[in-house]
């Protein structure tokens, strides 16, 4: 039902032209839809036949009020809130989200009988709702509050005894009061639906019926959402429970660094504190969906905060000094190591962070720097090649799927619930995996965990002739992931793939199928600045930092790679939280999270985002950039910017296309194997996922008492799975 | 009065066997080859020529409903029997179950052909045990006899039947909630539209009908359309079995002309009112779902659609209830609120939450603890469910309320009055006392 947006709409003599690329990938314009006349209110219109009558009123600007239908959900029809008269139709009103438009219908939406009958189901909602507002975190953002205001009866009726239903439990994330529901079901349809969950669904009839899990945790990444869909305060997050009011917080626009997504999210702050963290709609990107990470870790950024620089003593103990210190420290050992001097940076560093960081190490003379502290392998200046070159919008065109290497149901859930939307929609009948057998919510056969079966597929030697299926698909996808590219053949396996790509046919004038499924919101612009820069480029800086090359090694927001390796360098650690670098660096430099600046993001599809600082630093603790200045005009090396403005119009001179915002790249198609076509040397240990835990990877959710409780709400879940 | 040569349920009391050899003694199954032979558009324009309304309660138009089925379509389409016959007061459907099988299953056959469906189901109420047990067996027979299935009754005509037993939800006997329960799901109605006819069973253009509309369909074939719409009124063809129930001196299952006068009926066939007609209270009748009618409006009633339209009621399932004067009409009404309080599937607002309302504020008027001024709000209540709801339920919980205060509103409120009296009086009694002891 969900129409796509106007402004996806091009015209097809805009088709791109001009060489193999996937920019401008043009949405797939619908067939023409006859237009229908119909009267609204005593007003002609012309809709698109195919809507219902709830879509034509909310194009002609009529609000219809609603519980049970969402856009993004099926019909249900039963809150009966809807409710319009038709002619010609029958004499009782009807439902308008479920009923289609016809020629010559003539439809009105405010007769008295409907406000009357508006009026009743109103009153039905509430005569057994407790009027809790007072106690309800759910008030001032509350559906049923705005509707009964506007169409409700301005007293109650009802002098019997009100329905009282037991709390349930859905997890650490949930909080329930179901007495408060309304039974609209959409939790029910967004499990089923969008997460691919069957752990929500409704038990008992008439007005016993209840909502419920049974009582155990809903098993989805995106169990969250169904907070923001209950438009009542039956479900609320329990981590914000009675924090805040939704009137009383600061609402500042960012975007997620929880994973490669670029998710854009609303921060919610109060006195200085991140509250709680919700989605924005962008269409193209997470629609308005947010991933439990994303939404929930936001606690994590309170705790073992890094809010004044420390540097350890003669006994190697960390103590705090003072900026001053530090910096005269850091420079002082860092003109010491002249070009010995390595950096490294995290999955969530801001793109200005990294320039800066670049900057200040080649006025250095030094190039020793990654951002892929997973030892991720490609080749950073084919943008083509670390793209994800369909972009997550046009997922939902996708008839055919290779998955390479990853999750992506933890990778990046918002990716997954659009590829079970293709599924959905019956575009894509079956994904194929090469890795680690994991429950992505939709069919998906996983082949083997062997690399070399994806010769196989290249050379059509597999069973299944996978290649020909690919081939003839008319959107067939590829997605490679990193737990492919961290393997130390994860070079060939990306050749690989690209070979596939191109003898599947996948890359092709209108569509682009080759896609990487980056982890780290940094990942795309590290290498867009060149912070990334050779193929293999991390692990040979790892290993001439563990040999003692490296005097100096500058880790920005890194802490999942082999610490040990610092061991003989004189580590400085760039970050926010005491997480596993900070036990090892020997200068601490506390900086900013991402909810206290202003940055720039590049998402995994290329697509430029700018997110806004909701709170400030705590204590001491800077922006990177800041930090990066004053180290550099310690340095005498003055970088030639004073502010973050400043910073941006350089960087911008050096890379105009990253001036663009919310636009993803163009990337022109490059061959990935141009240069030695060598033989693919694979390795025989099967391709198997790293990360263990979805809710905790990163320095936040690692200090996350909720995404901890969500850790442990997870393995009690598999547990008791695989004991049944 | 039908003549007994007129009957189409010849085995409505099970004066004879119900098995096969016996029911083609009394016709069924007699040469239907011929029938079927007649094909699609002639049974339907038979059917539409007799006049028949669906038997279920609705009354819709048989031969109409039957020509929305589409005529070329790429899915199979399905028949499906309604035979979830759990409407209090109603027992018309377990009774041509239990003496007469055949004659649905014959009915079944020839209602495919006019839908060109190779499948058809039976959804039977979970409760009906044996008459599940017997209806097996005639299925089972016929198809030894090849009755059934491949070549039916060497007609050329597939035909597969199913029996399938529900698990005792009135709700189920709604066509849409009978289709999510026959496919594995909780028995809840669909949004409307699209009809069953449209997308019905597993998607596929599906027609559910009652029990007595597809039984009396090898008849009305072989009779001659003309013939059934000989009896009744114009627009209320046919002949129909009623239920009478209640305060009667016989209460029973009587095939009838449409349209034979209320009284008549009760009269003749279930022996009279107890205690003579005077001493009749009310009467429903057409199963629960329809609103009472008062005595004086008895005397005149005919049993058809329109006679009871006009009386504010309906002909439903035709299923009598009478009461007599013994009878706790508010109580009696009531436990009817309460049924559909139960039954309703809580799906939809004013269903889920009205018929609790409704059967909570009844409770205390049995017993006069309300005000009279709560007897409007009982009927705006039931206003505001009638007419709101996804399927008919809602209607069907809102009209015997309806029914009870356009008919007996006085006795409601006497009943109010006289616990108001009571309590002032003990009240004061009480105050005298307590003065007393002061």
């Amino acid at each position: 039902m969900s129409k796509e947006p106007s402004s996806q709409k091009l015209p097809s003599s805009k088709l791109p032209s001009e060489g193999v690329s996937s920019k401008e990938l043009p949405k797939e314009l619908p067939p023409e839809l006859p237009m229908v006349k119909i009267t609204i209110d005593g007003e002609e219109r012309e809709c698109e036949a195919g809507l219902t009558v709830l879509q034509a009123c909310e194009e002609a600007g009529i609000e219809i009020p609603r519980f049970c239908y969402h856009d993004r959900l099926s019909i249900a029809g039963n809150c009966r809130m809807c409710l319009v008269e038709v002619s010609p139709g029958p004499p009782k009103p009807q439902a308008s989200c479920a009923l289609p438009i016809n020629e010559g219908m003539s439809i009105t939406t405010n007769s008295p009988s409907l406000q009357n009958a508006r009026k009743g189901v109103m009153e039905f909602l509430l005569i057994n709702h407790p009027l809790d507002c007072p106690i309800c975190d759910q008030g001032g953002e509350c559906d049923l509050q705005d509707q009964a205001l506007a169409y409700g009866f301005n007293r109650g009726r009802f002098s019997e005894n009100k329905r009282a239903v037991g709390e349930k439990y859905m997890g650490p994330l949930i909080k329930t009061v179901m007495t408060r529901c309304i039974h609209c079901t959409r939790c029910i349809r967004f499990a089923n639906e969008v997460a691919g969950v069957d752990d929500i669904g409704m038990l008992g009839r008439g007005e016993d019926v209840e909502i419920t899990t049974l009582e155990k945790a809903i098993d989805s990444e995106l169990s969250g959402n169904v907070i923001d869909l209950c438009p009542v305060g039956a479900l609320t997050s329990k981590p914000y429970a009675f924090r805040a009011r939704s009137w009383e917080v600061q609402k500042s626009e960012s975007i997620d660094v929880m994973d490669a997504v670029g998710s854009n999210i609303r921060i919610d702050s109060k006195n200085g504190k991140v509250l709680r963290v919700l989605p924005r709609l962008h269409e193209d990107v997470n629609e308005e969906w947010l991933s439990d990470k994303a939404r929930f870790s936001c606690d994590g950024l309170a705790r073992q905060r890094l809010d004044r620089p420390y540097a350890r003593n003669e006994k190697k103990q960390l103590v705090p000094i003072s900026w001053q210190v530090a910096l005269d420290l850091v420079a002082e050992r860092i003109e010491r190591a002249k070009t010995r001097i390595a950096a490294v940076a995290g999955e969530q560093c801001d793109l200005e962070s990294m320039y800066a960081l670049k900057k200040l190490l080649t006025a250095r003379g030094s190039n020793k720097f990654d951002a892929r502290q997973g030892g991720a392998q490609f080749d950073p200046s084919i943008r083509s090649g670390y793209l994800f070159n369909t972009r997550i919008a046009n997922i939902t065109r996708a008839d055919a799927l290779l998955i390479v290497g990853a999750n992506p149901r933890e990778d990046a859930p918002i990716v997954n619930a659009r590829i079970r939307q293709a599924w959905l929609q019956g575009g894509l009948q079956q994904a194929y995996g090469i890795g680690t057998a994991c429950d992505v919510t939709y069919p998906c056969r996983w082949l083997s965990e062997q690399p070399q079966h994806l010769l196989k597929i290249a050379s059509s030697k597999d069973k299944e002739r996978l290649l020909a299926t690919l081939s003839a698909a008319r959107h067939p996808m590829l997605i490679l992931g990193y737990d492919a590219l961290e393997r130390k053949d994860g070079s060939d396996i990306w050749r690989l793939c690209g070979k596939i790509a191109e003898k599947a046919n996948m890359v092709r004038e209108d569509w682009n199928g080759f896609n990487i499924l980056h982890r780290g919101a940094s990942a795309v612009g590290a290498c867009e600045i060149g912070f990334n820069q050779r193929v293999d480029g991390f692990m040979p800086l790892l290993i001439s930092m563990a040999k003692g090359e490296v005097e100096v090694a500058i880790i920005m927001q890194a802490d999942d790679f082999d610490l040990d390796s610092l061991a003989k360098c004189f580590t400085i650690y760039i970050g926010h939280h005491g997480d596993r670098a900070a036990q090892v660096a020997d200068v601490i430099l506390p900086s900013a999270a991402y909810t206290e600046k202003s940055g720039i993001w590049i998402n995994m599809e290329g697509r430029v985002q700018m997110g806004c600082a909701a709170v400030p630093p705590p204590g001491e603790a800077q922006a990177e950039w800041r930090i990066l200045r004053a180290l550099a005009e310690k340095l005498d090396t003055i970088p030639p910017w004073n502010n973050l403005q400043e910073l941006r119009t350089v960087l911008w001179k050096e890379h105009p296309e990253l001036a663009e915002q919310d636009r993803p790249l163009r990337a022109v198609w490059q061959s990935l194997d141009d240069k030695s076509n060598k033989e693919f040397s694979l390795h025989v240990d099967p391709i198997v996922t790293k990360r263990e835990n979805y809710y905790m990877s990163d320095p936040i959710s690692r200090a996350s008492e909720t995404m901890s409780a969500c850790t442990r709400a997870r393995r009690e879940l598999r547990r008791k799975k695989n004991a049944a | 009065m039908l003549d007994d040569k007129d009957r189409i349920f010849t085995n409505l009391y099970g004066q004879a066997p119900v098995d096969l050899t016996s029911s083609k003694k009394r016709g069924i199954w007699h040469n239907t080859a011929s029938l079927v032979k007649k094909g699609r558009e002639k049974i339907i324009e038979e059917v539409k020529a007799s006049g028949l309304r669906g038997r279920g309660g609705a009354g819709f138009p048989t031969g109409l409903k039957w020509s929305f089925m589409p005529k070329e379509s790429d899915l199979p389409s399905y028949l499906v029997v309604n035979a979830d016959e759990s409407e209090p007061g109603t027992c018309k459907d377990r009774d041509m179950i239990r003496f007469d099988p055949h004659r649905l299953l014959e009915g079944c056959l020839l209602a495919s052909v006019a839908l060109g469906a190779h499948y058809a189901y039976i959804y039977i109420r979970g409760e009906f045990v044996r008459e599940s047990e017997i209806l097996q067996t005639a299925i089972d027979e016929a198809y030894e006899d090849g009755l059934l299935g491949k070549n039916a009754a060497k007609s050329g005509y597939n035909l597969d039947l199913f029996l399938h037993r529900g698990a005792g939800a009135y709700i189920c006997g709604e066509e849409t909630a009978l289709l999510e329960s026959l496919e594995g799901k909780k028995g809840q109605p669909r949004l409307k539209p699209p009809f069953p006819a449209g997308v019905g069973l597993y998607g596929c253009p599906t027609t559910v009908n009652n029990v007595e509309t597809i039984a009396v369909l090898p008849t009305i074939l072989r009779r001659g359309a003309a013939w059934f719409a000989s009896f009744g009124r114009p627009g209320n063809h046919g002949t129909k079995v009623f239920s009478i129930s209640g305060h009667v001196n016989k209460s029973c299952n009587v095939e009838e002309t449409m349209s034979i006068p209320l009284k008549d009926l009760i009269e003749r066939h279930a022996g009279g009112v107890r205690g003579g007609w005077d001493n009749l209270l009310a009467v429903i009748p057409g199963g629960s779902s329809v609103p009472l009618i008062h005595r004086s409006l008895c005397e005149n009633a005919l049993m058809d659609y329109e006679s009871l339209q006009e009386l504010d009621s309906g002909l439903g399932t035709g299923a009598v209830i009478v009461m007599d004067r013994s009878t706790d009409i508010i109580k009696a009404i009531a436990r009817l609120a309460h049924f559909y309080k139960h039954e309703s599937c809580g799906q939809c607002t004013p269903c889920r939450e009205g018929t609790g309302w409704m059967w909570r504020v009844l409770e205390r008027m049995v017993e006069g603890k309300a005000k009279v001024e709560e007897i409007d709000l009982l009927l705006q209540v039931t206003k505001q469910v009638e007419g709101h709801t996804i399927c008919a339920l809602g209607d069907a919980a809102a009209w015997p309320i309806q029914g009870l205060i356009r008919h007996f509103r006085f006795e409601i409120v006497a009943r109010i009055e006289e616990r108001q009296a009571q309590t002032q009086a003990s009240s004061s009694i009480a105050q005298q006392k307590q003065q007393e002891i002061a």
